[in-house]
């Protein structure tokens, strides 16, 4: 949702504490049942991470998730799903040039990003995103220890 | 001084051939060779024909013979079909100019985008920028499929890992690299103004060795800009050639602010357009001034005149700045290579 979208951005020190909090109790439960039950829970277990990631930052479940080096705002919202933003295109009121109701994805991420205490890392280049992992869980990936 | 660069004696019989390449150069081309000795660089905008003739090109490019360094083949800019920057780039290439490749994410994927650099360095090309692109709305067909597959960074890394590892992204070898010297673009002028040197420092750590940069209309913002790209130190790793433009009114240039994104116009210039008697010939003036203003700011290596429609300008303009300070761009002059019309 738009709103809690920007309202995730702007806790973005608070969101990323509440990541570091709780990632280490969620990845030894998720590594536990990826053990006992192998791939037969990858569906709920995707579906439950698209519809958290999908409320608090309209998580488009590119299976590539950057939402740590990006301020909290889904880079994937962008309409040219750019992964480097922003682009030379962004309004004077720092509103999206092809969405002009919708505030700049990247105008935001760096934003979020001056709050973060790992909010440097918005200064490295990420590569384009593998277009395979659509779809995919970055959580089950992290629990199987893929990336 | 540098009479190397206006030597034609080294393009032997046909001035389509690449010339020597030179120590602790990347490309074969005259552009980096013009901004490697130190020397404040021009470059121009062709506009692409909406049309099959290739003598067209030719006729567009002259206009700037004498007065640039390198011409810019915009890829679809704005969102708008023309011809192909690849084939512009490719006839512009025969007669001996000095071609600027723009490529866009907005078309092609990282397929087509490896494919058509191989290309376009097998028929000449020295010069490649690297864009994200317009969006398709902007332009003539709104219902196209957008693909940025790749942004302006990735890009960019993509197109110096062919060119420095011999390379595609796939790791498949290269029998022969790419000769490029690779650029990229940045828009200082619009938000998140605090962060646009950080954008620039990302392109520049992606491989980029020249920067163009959006229409610059206010020199203090650009002061601004500059001054942090200096002390940061990125001045030192790449060129930035500052975009300026020649606008013929108070209402081309409101026009150009509200619909063509990410142009920032200050309302003094507007006013000074709209106030004007012959507001094309203030047009020119103010673009005069600006490239005065801008070659005098630290950390500038050269100008990328914009006049879309205005093209006939450019050589006025170059000359009243005196920014070339009596230096002569290369020209084919008047070529024999012709590659005819198709007919």
């Amino acid at each position: 949702m738009y709103s809690v979208r920007l309202w995730s951005v702007k806790h973005s020190r608070f969101m990323e504490r509440l990541y570091n909090g709780v990632n280490p109790a969620i990845l030894a439960i998720l590594k536990g049942t990826t053990k006992i039950f192998g791939k037969k829970l990858d569906k709920p277990i995707t579906a439950m991470e698209a519809g958290v990631k999908g409320f608090l930052f309209d998580c488009k479940m590119c299976g590539d998730c950057a939402l740590s080096k990006t301020g909290m705002s889904c880079p994937m919202n962008c309409p040219k799903t750019l992964r480097n933003g922003p682009c030379g295109g962004v309004r004077a009121n720092g509103m999206c040039e092809v969405k002009p109701e919708m505030r700049c994805v990247w105008v935001q991420a760096w934003d979020g990003a001056s709050r973060m205490k790992g909010g440097e890392t918005i200064k490295e280049n990420e590569f384009a995103v593998d277009h395979r992992a659509k779809g995919t869980s970055t959580w089950l990936k992290l629990a199987r220890e893929e990336i | 001084m540098y009479e190397y660069i206006h030597n034609i004696e080294e393009h032997g019989t046909n001035p389509g051939d690449p010339l020597p390449m030179l120590d602790g150069h990347v490309s074969h081309g005259r552009f980096e060779r013009v901004l490697r000795s130190g020397q404040f660089a021009l470059t121009t905008e062709i506009a692409p024909p909406d049309s099959a003739d290739p003598d067209e090109v030719l006729n567009r490019a002259k206009l700037f013979d004498g007065y640039v360094d390198a011409i810019n083949a915009t890829d679809g800019s704005g969102g708008n079909c023309h011809m192909s920057s690849l084939a512009v780039c490719a006839i512009l290439t025969r007669v001996g100019y000095s071609p600027i490749l723009q490529i866009s994410c907005r078309d092609r994927n990282r397929i087509s985008i490896q494919g058509d650099t191989l290309g376009a360095a097998a028929l000449g090309v020295c010069n490649v920028l690297s864009l994200t692109g317009d969006d398709v709305g902007a332009g003539d067909h709104p219902e196209a499929k957008p693909v940025f597959d790749l942004d302006s960074v990735s890009l960019t890394k993509t197109l110096r890992m062919m060119r420095d590892k011999s390379q595609f992204l796939s790791g498949r070898k290269l029998d022969m690299p790419p000769r490029l010297f690779i650029g990229s673009t940045i828009n200082p002028f619009v938000p998140p103004i605090e962060n646009r040197v950080d954008q620039l420092a990302k392109k520049i750590n992606a491989g980029a060795e020249y920067i163009q940069s959006q229409y610059c209309f206010d020199v203090p913002m650009l002061k601004d800009f500059m001054a942090k790209a200096v002390d940061s130190g990125l001045t030192e790793k790449c060129y930035i050639l500052i975009g300026v433009g020649v606008v013929s009114s108070g209402r081309t240039a409101s026009w150009m602010r509200e619909n063509v994104p990410g142009i920032h116009i200050p309302d003094h210039i507007i006013k000074r357009l709209n106030d004007a008697k012959k507001p094309a010939r203030e047009g020119r003036n103010i673009c005069v001034e600006l490239m005065q203003e801008i070659k005098e700011i630290p950390g500038v290596s050269g100008l990328h005149i914009m006049a879309y429609r205005q093209e006939k300008w450019v050589g006025d303009v170059v000359k009243r700045s005196g920014v070339l300070e009596g230096r002569t761009p290369w020209s084919p002059g008047e070529s024999e290579t012709s590659i005819g019309t198709v007919s």
